[in-house]
């Protein structure tokens, strides 16, 4: 299995036992690395609540009054523009990430289940695709989709994440690790066709593995960077990755801009925050336990 | 198996995007590089402008560009950098979680994953603003015991300054990766040497460390890769920063030469050297560790 999508049976997480004395030295490090996490985090808490004056003027993590100033004007900003980014990201990251587990989930099944002549090719097509690096495709995809007339437009963003090498090898781990072979059986003996067999019994058997590759998409996509902003020319269409550099590019002429950009990446990661801390228990990624198991 | 044909439509779906977005764009990337553009006349007029055949030349154009080497150099030292130190962090900090040493595990192993949660591009925004010495905390912090900072945007240290944003935003996720397979372990791997008196330190250095080495291996082939592509980050810092070249690495020339130059056919083939690099170094990696990490699991 590459991945566990429920606790290990093994260690349940409980407080340290008895015998097991707490280390001041561990205690120190981790609270070490998590201040080196938490302080950009804290720096635009407190940044997007100042003034465009105060910004640059007072000190540095001296909280103000001007959240909600901020927030108005940069919702002002070009008859809210900013938000329409961020209903952009959402389309993206949303509907890519669907689709694509959709997508995955299918051809990680067959390739789990099934034997057919090809298999073993499809597999390898699916590992070379892992190790292509997805960035190198953007600008052959660029011009391929300008023949067909398709950039800029959200087609040009979707499309290509419809397609998830990493998610079909998931799912493929995922199908082989919680979907036996004698359920499939009993199903088609009770009539099932195959269609109805993935899709009545295997999916909800993948499921909690599925909500795994779901989160993995939806965060590369809306962290994406290079793709939209290769594809996209119209700024109503970019994602608020793209949105708000170009607001950064702005703001080396007008240094006002410096505030709402501060106010629009608090507010960028507040959805992914919120999806985080709610689904943690989600994100149990072993990489590593497929090629021990092989 | 009932039906034959059901493999294979399930397989569809994904076989024809596979096709169009990664098989077609590799392949006409391949393509273009072999191609250019020939100017008859004047290179006035519809007709003027034709491409033609161009055998290797976009690659030798491309190779000895004087900003292309530089440019993959500059990620050379990026990624030696970048790669141990991001996963030397996750694994001691995952290690430290797993030993269950301490009652701030839940709170640290929270905030230390939340950067995961920030797109390179934010993360670059945020770490820029405290770039900039009229934000920055740490050149307070310097400036009142009398030490002048260096300016972390200077051509001395962006490196190091894009380093850091890079690691900031991938350290957490590559420690739940170890802290997950650690927590794997079976207890009573380790709780008889426990008993014989090994130190956590012995436990974690002769024991979790071996049984988690294959997800090191692949933490470390996607970090590689991932730090080979590098773009957002230098590309968000340029407007605070005047010392990051508009071919700092090697796919931001790719980007100028497509969108900038419109040559689009010296931009295939520095992405083709790109992708190839990539995969020998990858492929190449995976050999010399001896993994069987992407094995079928028949």
């Amino acid at each position: 299995m590459a991945v566990l999508t429920v606790p290990p049976p093994v260690r349940e997480e409980t407080p340290p036992p008895r015998f097991k004395r707490t280390s001041p030295t561990a205690t120190v490090l981790l609270l070490l690395g998590a201040a080196y996490c938490l302080l950009p985090v804290l720096w635009v808490l407190v940044a997007s609540t100042k003034s465009a004056s105060e910004l640059f003027n007072t000190f540095t993590f001296l909280p103000s009054t001007h959240l909600f100033d901020n927030i108005a004007f940069l919702s002002g900003y070009r008859d809210g523009l900013y938000w329409r980014w961020m209903v952009n990201s959402a389309i993206f990251a949303g509907g890519g990430a669907a689709v694509s587990t959709l997508v995955s989930a299918m051809a990680g099944f067959a390739l789990a289940k099934y034997e057919f002549r090809g298999k073993s090719v499809a597999f390898n097509l699916v590992l070379a695709g892992v190790l292509v690096p997805a960035v190198i495709l953007a600008v052959p995809q660029y011009l391929l989709l300008a023949k067909v007339g398709l950039t800029n437009t959200y087609w040009a963003v979707l499309l290509p994440s419809f397609i998830s090498p990493y998610g079909i090898y998931l799912c493929r781990i995922f199908a082989a690790a919680t979907v036996p072979d004698e359920v499939l059986e009993a199903a088609r003996m009770d009539g099932a066709s195959d269609g109805r067999a993935f899709w009545r019994v295997a999916l909800p058997m993948m499921r909690s593995g599925l909500v795994t590759v779901l989160l993995f998409q939806f965060v590369a996509i809306w962290n994406n960077y290079m793709l939209p902003f290769i594809m996209l020319g119209d700024d109503k269409l970019f994602p608020v990755t793209v949105g708000l550099s170009g607001l950064l590019n702005q703001g080396a002429t007008q240094p006002a801009m410096y505030t709402s950009v501060v106010t629009g990446s608090l507010l960028s990661v507040v959805p992914l925050v919120v999806l985080f801390l709610t689904l943690q228990r989600y994100w149990r990624v072993d990489l590593g336990a497929g090629a021990v198991k092989a | 198996m009932r039906t034959k044909s059901a493999p294979y439509l399930f397989l569809t779906p994904a076989l024809v995007l596979f096709a169009l977005f990664l098989a077609a764009p590799i392949g006409y990337a391949g393509y273009l590089s072999l191609r250019r553009v020939k100017v008859s006349g004047l290179g006035l007029g519809a007709g003027s402008r034709s491409e033609v055949w161009a055998g290797l030349s976009n690659y030798g154009r491309s190779l000895t560009d004087p900003e292309f080497v530089p440019s993959v150099l500059r990620v050379g030292a990026y990624g030696l950098i970048v790669v141990p130190c991001m996963l030397g962090l996750a694994l001691v900090l995952a290690l430290l979680l797993d030993a269950g040493r301490t009652r701030v595990g839940t709170f640290t192993r929270t905030a230390i994953f939340l950067p995961y949660a920030v797109p390179a591009v934010i993360a670059s925004l945020l770490w820029g603003f405290l770039y900039l010495p009229r934000v920055s905390p740490i050149v307070d912090a310097l400036s009142s015991v009398g030490i002048t900072a260096p300016d972390a945007l200077s051509s001395g240290w962006v490196l190091y300054a894009v380093a850091n944003i890079a690691i900031w935003g991938g350290t957490g996720f590559n420690m739940i990766v170890l802290y997950t397979a650690l927590r794997a372990i079976p207890t009573d791997l380790f709780e008889a040497a426990r008993i014989d008196g090994a130190s956590d330190i012995q436990i974690a250095w002769r024991i979790k460390i071996p049984v988690i080495g294959p997800s090191l291996v692949m933490t470390f082939l996607f970090s590689l890769i991932a730090t080979l592509q590098v773009f957002a980050e230098p590309m968000t810092l340029r407007p605070l920063s005047n010392t990051i070249s508009t071919t700092w690495t090697p796919l931001m020339k790719v980007y100028r030469d497509a969108f900038v130059r419109n040559d689009i056919y010296s931009a295939a083939a520095t992405s083709v050297i790109i992708a190839v690099a990539t995969f020998v170094i990858s492929y190449g990696f995976l050999k010399f560790v001896g993994s069987r990490a992407f094995s079928q699991e028949n």
